[in-house]
């Protein structure tokens, strides 16, 4: 059983981002760390791999210099080794052109599953993932909540709008997975030491044969202003009057 | 401009998403040659009638339980031969699970520009969309071979009927078995009882604040002294299995835009402002005086939600007599 885990370096996650004078996100001289949400598909990953008794975890990344401090985290958590692929001209790169890239890095390994977060914590375009299995020309089966390979068949949860479906795909498959899939584990000491000596491949573009009609962004950001701001709300403590202010309120707002 | 297409998320009962109306009523101001619907499985044929309604002129349609049988890449197969005979501008697509799946393939399929969470499109070469818990708006310019791909947030128009009709173009299902992977064997419902998320008047959510998950409790006592109205949750605690995936509001959510959006004890992290800032009015109940969700609020209570909550219910209680 060997995963592919995507694993993107963002800057930081739990902060409010900035805004280069190029209108992209600001990513160098930004501290930055592996994507939360990529922890769950590295958990995903170590899992399945447990559950078969062999195979390996590898992380795939595309991202700046910094991008390789970013994965140590899902090396830490356990997984085997990985691929970074940085070169200058990937910035500001669209999900086509992101996807093209990890193709062509994922298409030279063996591989049974790959996993993905279903969408990054700051570009949330939400649609790479599937863009890159139809290019592995795999199926995708995304937002699962919970997966399990059966022999060739992976079988998940799928979320939807309503609830969830049962849902099945034959190996090799793309997923994409939420926090349903499980509590990612802390890095053990011994992990964080180990995940300093795993292997980390360290790729350009041209490396990966792509030539600069691969690598053409569709998309560019032409402008950015600041929406209009909304009136100042009316803030108050609660002196044990809270609950009548909101109904007052709903009541002058018709709901009630 | 040649036609400017929609692809409508269409239910097995004959339903068109209310997404596919706001789509086809953006679509009709943007000047193309035609406005036209794409409705694939089950129900299209029948929901071709009020995308008529809506604007479309032609609906290329296929109720074949193909495309409800297997996720994304029979109708993505479907599309792009629709594509290839018709050579529209630009195609629309609902920012729903199955439409995303659709488009990311269709894109990779002929290297067609994709752009995610619009919410303003002016044609095939420029969209918007708004960053920073919509304290921003980026202007985007699409490139690239044509149709151009857009994924548009839901609720970003208000749908209008135009009083059309629509010619409908019954498709062909015939797709090869490599596009039958990824296959549904099963569906299970977990919404709560009352009016859905999207509908109600009013929308209480609470977050991590609540402290407990049995605390929900109080948010659906707080929802039936209201009527009309619904119980949401942020992301925090769907992902802590408090409540089912169907209650999430946000960017991976659901957006909505009530009357009147209650939060309880959610702090307003962007990925939940995302789904619920162009609520009519914002009531927010948080114990920290710095929540960012208090910028949003119209009315904000900084308290204890779990002291405030039940005479909350009492006091509507009383009033409504």
């Amino acid at each position: 059983m060997n995963v592919i885990v995507l694993a993107k370096y963002v800057p930081n996650p739990n902060g409010m981002p900035e805004i280069g004078d190029d209108f992209l996100l600001k990513r160098e001289g930004v501290e930055g760390a592996m994507d939360p949400t990529d922890e769950y598909g590295v958990e995903a990953g170590l899992r399945l791999v447990e559950k078969a008794g062999e195979g390996e975890v590898t992380l795939v990344s595309m991202g700046p210099e910094p991008a390789v401090a970013g994965i140590r985290k899902g090396l830490s958590m356990g997984a085997h080794g990985a691929v970074v692929v940085t070169d200058p001209a990937l910035r500001g790169a669209d999900a086509l052109v992101t996807a093209r890239v990890l193709a062509a890095a994922i298409g030279r390994r063996q591989y049974d599953v790959v996993i993905s977060g279903v969408e990054s914590t700051d570009g949330y375009t939400g649609t790479m993932p599937m863009v890159l299995a139809r290019l592995l020309g795999i199926p995708s089966v995304t937002f699962a909540r919970s997966l399990d390979v059966d022999g060739g068949t992976l079988k998940a949860e799928r979320q939807t709008e309503a609830g969830y479906a049962d849902v099945e795909a034959p190996l090799p498959a793309l997923v994409t997975v939420t926090a349903g899939v499980g509590e990612p584990r802390y890095p053990t000491l011994k992990g964080i030491m180990g995940a300093k000596s795993k292997p980390v491949e360290n790729l350009t573009t041209g490396d990966l044969g792509l030539t600069a009609g691969d690598l053409g962004s569709s998309q560019k950001v032409t402008g950015v202003t600041a929406a209009p701001e909304k009136a100042a709300g009316q803030i108050v403590e609660d002196d044990g009057s809270g609950a009548e202010r909101i109904a007052a309120f709903l009541q002058e707002a018709k709901v009630i | 401009m040649a036609a400017v297409w929609i692809y409508a998320d269409v239910a097995a009962d004959g339903t068109a998403d209310a997404s596919a109306l706001e789509l086809l009523t953006k679509a009709r101001s943007l000047g193309g040659d035609a406005v036209e619907a794409v409705a694939l499985g089950p129900g299209a044929t029948q929901a071709a009638v009020t995308l008529g309604e809506f604007g479309a002129s032609t609906v290329y349609a296929s109720d074949d339980a193909v495309f409800a049988e297997y996720v994304g890449d029979p109708a993505a197969h479907v599309l792009e031969s629709l594509v290839a005979e018709h050579h529209p501008s630009l195609i629309l697509f609902a920012t729903s699970y199955t439409s995303r799946d659709v488009a990311g393939r269709l894109s990779a399929a002929l290297g067609l520009a994709l752009m995610s969470n619009a919410t303003d499109v002016s044609g095939p070469d420029s969209a918007q969309t708004q960053i920073f818990g919509g304290t921003r708006i980026v202007d985007v310019a699409l490139e690239g071979p044509e149709p151009r791909l857009v994924l548009v947030r839901p609720k970003s128009f208000a749908p209008e009927p135009s009083g059309g009709s629509a010619q409908v173009v019954q498709v062909s299902a015939d797709v090869p078995e490599d596009a039958k992977r990824v296959r549904v064997l099963a569906k299970h419902e977990e919404a709560a009882s009352g009016p859905r998320i999207e509908d109600a008047k009013v929308v209480i959510s609470g977050g991590r604040g609540l402290g407990e998950a049995g605390n929900f409790a109080l948010l659906d006592d707080l929802a039936a002294s209201i009527g009309n109205a619904a119980v949401g949750a942020s992301r925090a605690v769907v992902d802590a299995g408090w409540v089912p995936y169907s209650y999430q509001v946000g960017q991976t959510g659901k957006t909505v835009k009530p009357e009147v959006y209650i939060a309880v004890g959610i702090s307003g992290a962007i990925q939940h402002l995302v789904g619920m800032k162009e609520s009519k009015r914002i009531v927010a109940i948080n114990k920290d005086p710095d929540a960012p969700i208090f910028s949003y609020a119209d009315l904000g209570i900084v308290g204890d939600a779990l002291k405030i909550l039940p005479k909350l219910t009492e006091e509507i209680r009383a009033r409504k007599g």
